[in-house]
């Protein structure tokens, strides 16, 4: 570890006060900081925002609203960066309730995009006083802000030796700052790293003191590159400090409703998380075999679903690396405990080589995306890759993705050595894709160009290179310009949707459908794809206005929710959210106004895509590779498979056709299919063929504001 | 370690300990307070429910709160709990106990009030090398 020196701090701004208490979730007010003019203040939150907006997302997407212009882009100084955990953000009792959310304008999409990270951030700002943070501007030199609200101090300051990347500036800032071991327990650092400067797939690390490691871990707000926003802002780094925790730090309306789901909860996990998921022994490793089995596991640029070195790769591995028997969750009382690490890691390559490290994670996204989909089967360097990931600030996912699609165009010939500057990105070669990775971490050679992401990739290899455009769009796995999770979608038509028909781009958080649709066969109609595209995105939106996490939904499932009416809902977890809610705010609420709230969150992003000149139709096309076999090779891996639908489905006989003409003709059938579900799906959620929702929409669900049905009217 | 121990042949299901136990702790005569429950099946069966020191909540406590001592006990440092309640619902026992007047857990820490009141002496404080499972004679 790099030798931590005095640090100098100048401070250029100061701001003191007096921390608004928390009362049923809420402090009542928002932090503003523009580190540009150096202006730190309160604002007020209004009914609007608690009744409409809810927190969290809500709050993120309300405040930027307000802070940008139509033309505003991603590095423009007006670009803010909101951070907002909700009202039931930093409860302890009840597990995966102290998620944050993060809200900006995209580098890679141009439009908004939401994170939902662990760590102490957002219930620790709001114990300091504040139900958000929201930061504009670009500071002049490297700055970093310090919110303090165990003394009501919040300041703006130059920090040159405090270091970018976030291991060291994580464990450097807490160091500095703390002055007792317990002052430790209740701060926490936002960081990015020296790679988040130098491409479009920066992340945020949000840090939580681990008291059993006695040392700050880190997790990660991967997706849409807004680690990018915050070094462009020259941050190195947000603190927060707060009086110490209690289990009534969130001051909730009725405690002991929120205690008894939280005992039920732990109870159900202590049970059965064993014989489920084990997410308490490996955490989300346990997909890998999962996916591998049902041909749903990325390998090879999407190629395919499935390899036979996946068991080196597999739960049973990780297990082996994972620190066993500590309580790894990423807030006070997560007892489903998924935030695992590998200690005493020992960096092998780049400039931390040697160092003895903690490496936060591999997770499923990360052991997919930088392991099968990149061919490499073999643990030690997925480890690699996480740790410089994480450190660098880039998100595994974009670079797992990114990286992919790069060694497929090196197969394809799209790219060579000389392109290349030397590294033979091949699939499976693992040093050549640390490498790149380094690269991106010091803006040097072929990195550069990767790290751009997947969209500009392809208008580079174009222009530059003559590449193939068409060839390129087919197999490039991005959409709206963010580069997708990790799951193939082929052979099911709904997730293609779940992917596609998102707001932020290709992320799994607003829908997972591949089970109910591909395996289980519950969404046989357009209606039904519909209706679960409704139901599941709203859903899932609302863990993000109120401070939660989604694992504890259904990454565990009380034994009898089989015979349950809708077991894809888990209704009993359904019901303690309806309890957590209102036991927390006060605000009794039905299960079906979880659905109403987030819609009108949804909605109003929506528009604000639209606003800033996308959310319409055209941008929720998806490349062909998420549909079905691009190449030859690939039809001919299932040709059982797809020579069946074109069978059954089409009528076609296989046999009198070559493998192009068949998969010319399973691509016009599931491209006519998707522009069908797109169809479904919009008059489900109550907008346009164009992606528009109507002013009737925006009435039903209050969000009617004079600026909002301005912007859609104009698409009407 | 000296822990609880509790002989069903002897107890006459008075529930004095419960309201000796709550009394100690809560200042209060409440059985939902009392860190040691005696549950009656309905058929002439008694049985006690009390911590057994065995530990296992230490490790799903996040904060660190939860340590044994130097006596074997297990205790709770509230400053230091954050009352996420993940030792309630992990107890094998059961015996970690919530009660919705405060925010931190409590248990039995085998402090013998109980014993010293029980008129059936079906409780003592007694000497074990291992913790056991409750309502066992030990």
């Amino acid at each position: 570890m790099s030798k931590q020196t005095k640090t100098t701090r100048r401070v250029l701004a100061e701001y003191t006060y007096e921390p608004a208490s928390v009362e049923k979730g809420y402090t009542g007010q928002t932090l503003y900081v523009n580190v540009s003019e150096h202006t730190i203040a309160a604002k007020p939150v209004t009914d609007v925002m608690k009744d409409k907006f809810i927190g969290g997302r809500g709050f993120g997407l309300w405040l930027l609203w307000h802070g940008v212009k139509d033309e505003t882009r991603w590095d423009d100084p007006e670009n803010e960066i909101v951070v907002s955990s909700g009202p039931c953000g930093g409860t302890t009792q009840y597990p995966g309730a102290g998620k944050s959310l993060v809200v900006s304008i995209s580098p890679l999409t141009n439009v908004v995009v939401d994170s939902n990270v662990g760590g102490h951030f957002g219930p620790l700002l709001k114990f300091a006083g504040w139900d958000a943070l929201e930061i504009q501007g670009k500071a002049e030199k490297e700055v970093i802000v310090v919110i303090d609200g165990s003394t009501g101090r919040i300041t703006i300051e130059e920090a040159p030796d405090v270091p970018v990347d976030t291991h060291l500036v994580g464990h450097w800032l807490i160091n500095d700052m703390a002055e007792s071991e317990e002052d430790r327990y209740y701060m926490s650092v936002i960081s990015a790293g020296t790679g988040a400067e130098h491409t479009r797939m920066g992340c945020l690390n949000f840090s939580l003191y681990d008291r059993k490691r006695q040392a700050p871990r880190f997790k990660q707000a991967g997706r849409g590159g807004i680690g990018t926003v915050f070094r462009d802002k020259r941050i190195k780094a947000v603190v927060v400090k707060s009086d110490p925790v209690r289990g009534d730090s969130n001051a909730p309306a009725d405690p002991a409703r929120i205690s008894r789901a939280g005992i039920r909860l732990h109870k159900e996990i202590h049970g059965y998380d064993n014989e489920q998921c084990k997410m308490r022994v490996t955490g989300t490793s346990y997909l890998v075999q999962i996916m591998n089995d049902y041909d749903l596991l990325p390998v090879h640029n999407f190629r395919f679903g499935s390899h036979p070195d996946s068991p080196k790769i597999k739960r049973e591995v990780w297990e082996d690396y994972f620190t066993q028997g500590l309580p790894d969750g990423c807030w006070y009382g997560c007892t489903l405990a998924c935030a695992h690490a590998v200690d005493g890691y020992t960096v092998r390559t780049g400039p931390y080589q040697g160092e003895v490290v903690i490496v936060d994670g591999p997770e499923y996204e990360t052991i997919a995306g930088v392991g099968s989909n990149c061919g490499i089967f073999d643990p030690e360097p997925i480890l690699e890759i996480n740790f410089y990931c994480d450190t660098y600030g880039i998100d595994t996912i974009s670079f797992g993705t990114g990286t992919a699609f790069v060694m497929e165009c090196y197969e394809a010939g799209v790219l060579d050595r000389e392109k290349t500057g030397g590294l033979e990105l091949r699939f499976g070669n693992a040093d050549a894709a640390i490498e790149l990775l380094h690269q991106m971490g010091q803006d040097e050679g072929f990195g550069k160009i990767a790290g751009q992401g997947i969209r500009r990739m392809k208008e580079y290899f174009v222009r530059e290179y003559g590449a193939d455009a068409d060839f390129l769009n087919d197999i490039g796995m991005e959409a709206k310009g963010l580069e997708y999770s990790e799951y193939v979608t082929k052979e099911s038509l709904a997730q293609q949707g779940g992917y596609g028909l998102t707001n932020k781009g290709p992320q799994h958080d607003e829908a997972w459908l591949i089970f109910m649709d591909q395996v289980s066969n519950l969404l046989p109609t357009f209606d039904d794809k519909a209706e679960a595209l409704h139901y599941f995105p709203m859903f899932r939106t609302w863990f993000g206005l109120c401070g939660f996490c989604k694992l504890p939904w259904n990454d565990i499932s009380p034994p009898d929710n089989k015979y349950t009416d809708e077991p894809a809902k888990i209704p009993e977890h359904v019901q303690n959210y309806v309890d957590l809610f209102s036991g927390v705010t006060g605000r009794e609420i039905a299960k079906e106004d979880l659905i109403t709230m987030s819609e009108a969150v949804y909605n109003f992003q929506r528009v604000f895509n639209i606003r800033l000149g996308y959310g319409l139709r055209d941008h929720d096309d998806v490349p062909y590779r998420s549909q079905g076999p691009v190449t030859v090779e690939e039809y001919e891996s299932r040709t059982e498979r797809y020579d069946k639908q074109l069978q059954e489905v089409l009528g076609l006989d296989p046999a009198k056709m070559s493998t192009e003409e068949k998969v010319a003709a399973l691509r016009e059938y599931r491209e006519g299919q998707y522009e069908k579900l797109k169809d479904a799906v919009y008059e489900r959620r109550g907008w346009t063929k164009n992606a528009v929702p109507k002013v009737e929409t925006l009435k039903r669900l209050g969000i009617d504001f004079p600026d909002v049905v301005a912007v859609v009217q104009k698409h009407l | 370690m000296k822990v609880l121990s509790y002989d069903p042949e002897l107890c006459v299901g008075c529930y004095i300990c419960e309201e000796v136990c709550s009394e100690t702790w809560h200042k209060v005569n409440d059985a939902t307070k009392s860190n040691i429950r005696i549950h009656d099946d309905g058929e002439g069966g008694l049985s006690a429910n009390y911590c057994v020191q065995c530990g296992e909540c230490i490790e799903v406590c996040p904060t660190g709160a939860l340590s044994r001592d130097k006596r074997g006990i297990i205790r709770l440092k509230k400053k230091l709990c954050v009352g996420c309640l993940s030792c309630v619902g992990f107890c094998p026992y059961l015996a970690m106990r919530y009660h919705r007047d405060q925010v931190e857990p409590f248990k039995c820490i085998a402090c013998g009030k109980c014993a010293d009141e029980c008129p059936a002496e079906a409780l003592a404080i007694v000497e074990v090398e291992t913790p056991s499972a409750p309502g066992l004679q030990i």
